[in-house]
């Protein structure tokens, strides 16, 4: 059986070395981007200087060949699902049994400017082509606009200023990334931005720009400021990298739509990644997660659907994690931007550096439903164990130090957080455990779980 | 704050000048006195006066050759001499034994040194008097004032451009293995051609054997390529670093001569410490322990946020100042065998040599205390500390080669090769020292209790001065640092340290520590594996959710810090020592369907 994925991103290739673990199937693997798979979410520290491109391939060259997985760096034009064939750009066309659609994403255009490709120092950050281009006109940008305050807009500036670039960030929220993170976290790495002299300007929209020469010059702000600019990043937002789909019979909404065996409406073609929206996602979940970790779990699931073994896919609880400029931030469970009426939160922050702990819980039994952290670190399983056994705050805070994941000597500011809690409650809860891995271990041996 | 860097710079370069100018430069003028200071032993201080020319004003490089082909030349005349006398069975003047009347191949570099050190002319004399010190400190305040723009920077990882400067970037994978064997053949054609014929023979098939496994298993595997080596680096810069510490390390251990007006500038401390004026040695200790302090204090200012680093650095520092520069020295001001408490065998090599165990037993108590503390420590705190804390408790806490390595060698650590070829080479060279420091030590207690310095047809007297040469002077001096700015900081470390072998075979199967992922944070992008000094692809392990169990790993705890995702933290834990290797968190596919577990 003849096994193609479009696609050699994290999604793609989980799906290829599962399925090669799983079977002897051919694999044939295509993508136009580049030779070998590399990590996307590192492109920044390539323009940075930490890495080279080749540090940021996972497996070496000789990885593919060994798992006899076959690259083939080439576009795939058309799929024709009926005859089970592709059509691919430079002319050739390959026959499938079973096709796996892993395309991903790519940025999404501002209106004003749907093709980037024509303005020269107009990009997004998403494909290493976007980074090439930006290297390529690097030693002429002094001045540089990023639009948009998601992960990339603010990575996007963290590169130009590392190489001594001015950078305006324009967000159109009142503060960084407030509709994802709490007013305390935004405001904390709001601040954070600021003080690395990023010029960040809050409730500011690009209002228009000037081009000349096919290059961008200037970019005049919705608050009447004009930045003469030879670089406009953008990043407002991916969209599906599905074009290629339409009028192929395969059915799509925002992305291709798929069953919980990631199947599309055609039973040997299935999507993953970005490029897949879940017609029925897990309660609390979205359809559409472009996370590194949720690719990674749809290739594995894919690759049991694909050779036979029909498993459903379950992202379990939700977490994420991302790093602004010096400020890493993790997040498990559920953390609402805006706190609903049922749910509160225990809020500690360090007085002077910027780490915070949040737990989010229910007010009605103070089950605990989400842990935030701000330049701290928290373990995945313990946190994930807590949420799941829905434990409440009375159960989880004395323990709450076996979830801390910082290197050792490191101050460990839990107790703080409990104290605040009985304060508040009038409670007299002690913390009774300590962080390390030998206490982790005995606390889940106590339920049996190891 | 910016100018503070620029003044910094330009401090260090006019110090760095200065002194190399005072060490290279000046007038020599070998005089009588010179002589009579330089040479105790009056049958060799006849001869080589009968062919030293005295009295000439000379550079440094002019007196050192007249010097050295002087006492060659009265090497004949003694040991002709020697051979007359035996064969007339006329007894030796002044009580004297063979060793004391003839003059030996070690001593020629030895009279070198000392003529050419007490020959130094008077003007001058009076100029290192007065730069010789101020040039240690211009580098010093200049290498501070450049550190200390670290600290206006905000805490956090502070690797930006290290991959576009010339200096620390790296170099191709043609470049670095032509850099490598030349260095590697010279090594071998200067002992063959000065030590050890059959050694250096014996050495080279050694090579030849590692090098066909290591191809041999490619081979059979098809693994070709190496991801850590990318086409068209070429950091100019880091090969002018290298070969200039190359050549140090080259003066270092087989021409002290040249280094002579150096050790004259530290005198005054060194006397200060033991009584004795410098050797190169304390020149060495010295320089490498100011370099352990200055880098450590840049240490400090680039992790200040990361406690475990802060408390690493300063004990590395504190073990080499104190129990490696300072205490040895004043043991022997106090009449007490030179011994650093630290340091352990094999990594220690002469530790166990006859010479040694000698003085120690001759020194009554306090030698023998130090005996039994070294055997101890090989025997009995190797084992047990490395069972508690893992290696990293010498590597990155203790060891003086692991300090330089942590401080000084902290800018080159993203060239160390993570490819899988590099770990098989390693794998292979690091166990055979190993073992050869096993064997060079066994055949020398042989010899101690047998007095028969004949094994199996190898010879112990020559098989310890062979691994002294190319383990003790070649792989751990001239290649273990001259390469840091070409293959990374833990060379040595990596690639050559027995008791990093050690160490790495008790952590790997007798110990409670390891480094944990945590679950499914990690995005692969590669910081963790690209700033292993030790080479350890750590992210093909994070990615997969398996913990870290590898004999190289030296707990320094780097990759944790770059980690941007908090995933990677070092652990020790007796609860599940024997499942740690195959532990792994992630998707988990079962009857249930599929779901994330640990």
């Amino acid at each position: 059986m003849r096994i193609v994925i479009i696609g050699n991103g994290i999604s793609g290739v989980t799906a290829a070395r599962h399925i090669r673990k799983l079977s002897d199937h051919e694999i044939i693997m295509i993508s136009e981007e580049g030779e070998y798979f590399f990590s996307r979410t590192a492109l920044m520290y390539i323009y940075m200087g930490h890495m080279r491109k080749e540090d940021t391939m996972p497996y070496e060259p000789y990885f593919w060949k060994k798992n006899r997985i076959q690259l083939i760096q080439d576009r795939v034009t058309k799929v024709d699902p009926e005859k089970q064939i592709l059509s691919l750009k430079k002319g050739e066309s390959l026959a499938f049994d079973k096709l796996i659609l892993a395309t991903g994403s790519t940025p999404r255009p501002h209106p004003a400017i749907p093709d980037m490709s024509a303005v020269k120092g107009v990009s997004g950050m998403y494909h290493i082509q976007d980074l090439e281009g930006l290297e390529k006109i690097s030693s002429e940008v002094k001045r540089a606009v990023v639009v948009g305050g998601g992960l990339i807009g603010i990575e996007l500036a963290e590169m130009l200023h590392s190489r001594g670039t001015k950078v305006t960030l324009l967000v159109r929220e009142n503060s960084y990334w407030n509709m994802v993170l709490p007013p305390e976290e935004s405001n904390m790495v709001t601040e954070h931005i600021k003080s690395h002299h990023i010029d960040l300007q809050c409730s500011t929209e690009m209002a228009d720009f000037t081009i000349e020469n096919s290059q961008i010059k200037q970019v005049n702000t919705n608050k009447g400021e004009q930045i003469p600019c030879q670089y406009l990043g953008m990043s407002i937002g991916v969209i599906a990298n599905i074009a290629f789909l339409k009028d192929s019979g395969i059915e799509t909404d925002r992305a291709i739509l798929v069953n919980n065996n990631l199947q599309t409406n055609y039973k040997n073609i299935y999507a993953i990644g970005d490029s897949a929206q879940l017609k029925t996602p897990n309660p609390g979940r979205r359809n559409i997660e472009a996370v590194w970790y949720t690719g990674k779990m749809m290739g594995e699931v894919v690759a049991h659907n694909v050779i036979g073994e029909s498993i459903t896919y379950d992202p379990g609880i939700w977490f994420n994690s991302a790093k602004f400029m010096d400020i890493e931030y993790q997040v498990y469970g559920t953390v609402p931007a805006k706190m609903p009426e049922e749910f509160d939160s225990l809020y500690w922050q360090h007085p002077t550096l910027d780490k915070s702990i949040r737990i989010v819980y229910k007010k009605e039994n103070e089950e605990v439903i989400g842990f935030n952290l701000m330049g701290i670190r928290y373990r995945h399983e313990v946190c994930e164990r807590w949420l799941k056994a829905k434990n409440t705050l009375s159960e989880v805070l004395p323990r709450l130090p076996l979830a801390n994941f910082d290197p050792e000597f490191s101050k460990v500011f839990e107790a703080d957080l409990v104290s605040q809690y009985n304060k508040k409650f009038g409670k007299s809860l002690q913390v009774k455990e300590s962080r390390g891995l030998s206490n982790v271990i005995n606390y889940f041996k106590s339920f049996g779980n190891i | 704050m910016k100018n503070i860097k620029y003044i910094g710079i330009a401090l260090f370069f006019v110090g760095f000048c200065m002194f190399h100018y005072l060490i290279l430069g000046g007038n020599y003028k070998i005089t009588k006195s010179s002589l009579t200071n330089a040479i105790t032993n009056t049958v060799h201080f006849d001869a080589i006066s009968k062919h030293i020319q005295l009295g000439s004003e000379q550079g440094l490089f002019e007196t050192v050759s007249s010097v050295k082909s002087a006492v060659q030349n009265a090497q004949v005349d003694v040991n002709n001499n020697f051979e007359k006398l035996k064969t007339n069975n006329t007894p030796l003047p002044n009580g004297m034994g063979e060793w004391d009347y003839k003059i030996g191949d070690g001593n020629i570099s030895g009279y070198a040194q000392s003529i050419t050190k007490a020959s130094i002319g008077e003007s001058h004399l009076s100029s290192i008097k007065t730069w010789g010190l101020l040039s240690f400190l211009l580098c010093i305040v200049g290498a501070l004032l450049w550190i200390s723009s670290r600290f206006n920077r905000q805490p956090g990882i502070q690797n930006d451009g290290l991959f576009h400067n010339p200096l620390t970037r790296g170099i191709t994978a043609p470049v670095r293995n032509v850099l490598l064997i030349v260095v590697g053949v010279g090594i071998l054609v200067y002992g063959y051609l000065t030590k050890s014929t059959n050694w250096a023979i014996i050495s080279v098939l050694i090579a030849l054997l590692i090098a066909g496994l290591v191809f041999w298993y490619e081979n059979k595997t098809v693994t070709k390529g190496s991801k850590s080596i990318a086409p068209n680096v070429n950091g100019y810069a880091g090969i002018a670093l290298g070969l200039y510490l190359i050549s140090f390390y080259v003066l270092l251990y087989w021409a002290p001569a040249y280094l002579v007006s150096a050790t004259k500038i530290l005198d005054p401390l060194s006397i200060a410490l033991s009584g004795n004026p410098a050797s190169q040695w304390f020149l060495y200790g010295f320089l490498y322990t100011v370099a352990m302090i200055v880098m450590g204090i840049r240490m400090y200012a680039k992790y200040r946020h990361d406690k475990y680093q802060l408390m690493r650095t300063g004990s590395v520092v504190f073990f080499q100042l104190t129990f490696a520069f300072l205490l040895p020295e004043i043991l022997v001001k106090l009449n007490m065998p030179y011994h650093d408490f630290k340091n352990i065998w094999p990594l220690d090599y002469d530790f166990l040599f006859d010479w040694n165990i000698n003085s120690l037993i001759a020194n009554g108590t306090f030698g023998i205390f130090i005996l039994v503390w070294g055997i101890f420590l090989a025997i009995v705190g190797v084992p047990l500390m490395t069972y508690f804390f893992g290696k990293r408790w010498y590597c990155s806490w203790v060891c003086g080669c692991g300090g330089l390595a942590e401080t000084a060698g902290d800018p080159f650590r993203q060239m160390s090769d993570n490819s899988l070829k590099a770990w098989r080479v390693e794998r292979y060279v690091i166990h055979g020292v190993f073992v050869a420091a096993i064997v060079m030590t066994v055949l020398v207690l042989y010899t101690f209790f047998t007095g028969n310095y004949q094994f199996l047809g190898m010879e112990s007297y020559q098989l310890r001065s062979w691994y002294g040469f190319l383990i003790g002077a070649g792989f751990s001096g001239v290649v273990g640092t001259g390469f840091y700015p070409v293959m990374g900081n833990r060379v040595w470390c990596r690639f050559g340290c027995p008791l990093a072998g050690y160490l790495g075979i008790v952590q790997r199967f007798f110990s409670r520590y390891r480094i944990t992922t945590n679950g499914g944070q990690c995005i692969s992008c590669g910081n963790c594996s690209t700033y292993c000094e030790m080479g350890i692809d750590v992210r093909s392990y994070a990615q997969k959710g398996q913990d870290i169990v590898r004999s190289s790993c030296v707990g320094c705890g780097i990759c944790s810090a770059v980690c941007p995702r908090g995933v990677l933290r070092l652990e020790n834990s007796d609860l599940d020592i024997k499942t740690r290797t195959k532990h792994t968190s992630g998707l988990v596919i079962d009857g249930n369907g599929a779901h994330f577990n640990f």
